[in-house]
């Protein structure tokens, strides 16, 4: 007879615990995302509040002067943007060939296995890692120099997994039956994957593209040691340049111009917040065509 | 044609498919080869386990350096991953579709701000408030950790995130059904579920802390010497090579790729322990 008089109290314990437990999980699990949110917000914030006003038409166009305590940013601009490019020029082929390696000419082997080690490796890498090595590969045993030639190649070893992993993951979306028409209607499979499957995942091709123009574009360690601080206007691909991560370090970590650190900064901080503007909105519009 | 064509395109795939592999051997090979002599010459284990580094008077010991990055990775992890984790807890059960639509591009753009613009930030504010309220120089592990701490939540988060998403729907219906509240359900059987996923994701965001190099440069103080506190300056591995770089020649420029060797190996055991852990899946 005790044991039923004291059940129901148990059973009112345990519901009591498991809702409270619930309650404080629920509180610490919001508590944590609102944090997050606040500081990300505080950041970007400080960094816009303290450098939009110093980013105008002048800035922009006006190579820096005395170092980078006057004038503008219009050499690291530039720079960066060749830098990229060359970058992006070298690594879209081979990701995007491997890519489609991966997702349509081969089943899954030791072969495959070792491509998709080696690319989540290089995916993992510091750019640190990355900067020594083109610094001793293209700038040194190349003899190409501190240039924006070795800037660029060393970006490309670095976002080849990204162009790899997003360009596979948007062929394997196409979906099988677009593959299974062309190929009755006699096309060959380079027929197929060139006017068929290429067009589909075009998009998601893209955004992984884009996605990888930001990496270039934040990236500071691997391109101080291959592409070096020169602040001229470069003349060619051969020439050494600064990028504008490097140039916000140099006048931050030296203490040039606090002012233009901010400016070039919030620049940074446009840029990457238009670039994913571009990717998601290009993602979405994939994702919708793929329905 | 059309035959040789399709051959033609086969091979060019194949032989794109493998700029990966050989990307990764270039990598290893060249920072063997310049690395590598020089520690042979000082030995192997006075070299990771030397305690000065003064390349002038050639001496060449990196284990203050180890300990800096282990200490500052260890510190970002303990801050890091709990708030990653209870996100990508938020993002995949709890957020209204307003909330996540918010949440996830920002997520995003942590990702891709430079890594200097977080130093850069951790220098103006964490430093100061580390040196007024705790004391020290404000250079410090703590002010690095938690600098690294923000910098791998998006990697910690997203991967999560997905790994938890991945999970049948039977499982979170099924708990629900046995009458366990919404956390039970989270607590005692879609966490456990999503395990090697959320491992994963904390191995590879340690991976990312290990390898910051331009967010800790600023904040760290880069002494050479063994930490006695959490408030005292440290150089990590990364630093050290992107502080000397710049100037260093002959033997020097050899002991910094040697760091880079060390890193490379540490990097390479943290990568493959994480694609162990997603394909034992």
């Amino acid at each position: 007879m005790p044991r039923l008089s004291t059940s129901p109290v148990r059973n009112e314990v345990i519901i009591i615990n498991s809702r409270t437990r619930e309650i404080i999980a629920k509180t610490f699990i919001w508590a944590a995302a609102i944090f997050v949110l606040v500081i990300l917000a505080f950041i970007i914030i400080y960094i816009l509040v303290k450098g939009l006003p110093i980013i105008s038409w002048r800035f922009l166009t006006e190579p820096p002067s005395n170092m980078g305590r006057s004038g503008g940013v219009s050499s690291t601009i530039v720079g960066t943007l060749l830098i990229t490019l060359v970058a992006i020029l070298i690594a879209a082929p081979f990701g995007i060939g491997t890519a489609f390696y991966l997702a349509e000419y081969t089943r899954e082997n030791t072969v495959t296995r070792v491509i998709r080690f080696s690319a989540e490796s290089l995916a993992g890498i510091p750019s640190i890692v990355y900067g020594l090595f083109g610094f001793i590969f293209f700038v040194i045993y190349l003899k190409m120099g501190w240039s924006i030639l070795s800037g660029g190649l060393t970006l490309a070893f670095m976002i080849l997994p990204t162009i790899i992993r997003t360009s596979e993951e948007s062929i394997r979306a196409v979906p099988e039956i677009f593959r299974e028409v062309s190929f009755s209607l006699s096309a060959t499979k380079w027929q197929t994957i060139y006017k068929v499957v290429f067009p589909a995942a075009l998009a998601g091709i893209v955004n992984g593209i884009i996605l990888s123009v930001g990496r270039c574009i934040a990236e500071t360690a691997a391109v101080v040691l291959t592409a070096g601080s020169a602040l001229r206007i470069p003349s060619s691909l051969f020439s050494p340049t600064r990028s504008m991560a490097v140039h916000f370090y140099i006048l931050a970590r030296e203490g040039i111009s606090m002012e233009n650190a901010y400016g070039t900064a919030a620049l940074l901080i446009i840029l990457i917040f238009l670039i994913n503007v571009v990717a998601n909105t290009l993602l979405n519009s994939f994702m919708e065509k793929g329905r | 044609m059309n035959n040789f064509k399709e051959k033609l395109a086969g091979r060019i795939f194949l032989v794109l498919a493998f700029s990966s592999i050989s990307a990764l051997a270039l990598i290893t090979v060249f920072i063997l080869i310049q690395g590598a002599p020089i520690m042979t010459k000082v030995g192997l284990f006075k070299f990771v386990f030397g305690m000065e580094w003064a390349p002038s008077q050639e001496k060449f010991g990196i284990f203050p350096m180890l300990v800096g990055s282990v200490s500052v990775t260890l510190g970002a992890a303990l801050l890091g991953v709990p708030i990653g984790i209870c996100c990508s807890i938020f993002l995949a059960e709890f957020a209204p579709a307003t909330v996540r639509n918010i949440f996830r591009p920002a997520i995003q753009l942590l990702a891709g701000i430079p890594s200097v613009v977080y130093g850069f930030w951790g220098l103006i504010f964490i430093i100061p408030v580390i040196r007024d309220y705790l004391g020290g120089p404000g250079l410090s592990i703590l002010a690095g950790s938690i600098i690294l701490a923000i910098m791998i939540l998006p990697t910690i988060i997203s991967i999560s995130e997905v790994s938890i998403l991945a999970l049948p729907r039977q499982y979170k219906e099924g708990a629900l059904a046995l009458g366990m509240n919404q956390w039970q359900a989270i607590w005692s059987v879609m966490l456990p579920a999503a395990k090697s996923g959320i491992v994963a994701a904390v191995i590879l965001g340690i991976g990312r802390a290990i390898g910051e190099t331009m967010a800790v440069i600023m904040i760290l103080g880069n002494a050479v010497a063994l930490p006695e506190s959490i408030l005292d300056p440290v150089r990590t591995l990364t630093t050290n090579i992107g502080i000397e770089m710049g100037y260093a020649a002959g033997e020097h420029r050899q002991a910094l790729f040697a760091t880079g060797i060390v890193l490379f190996i540490i990097i390479m055991i943290i990568n493959a322990s994480a694609q162990y852990i997603t394909r034992k899946k």
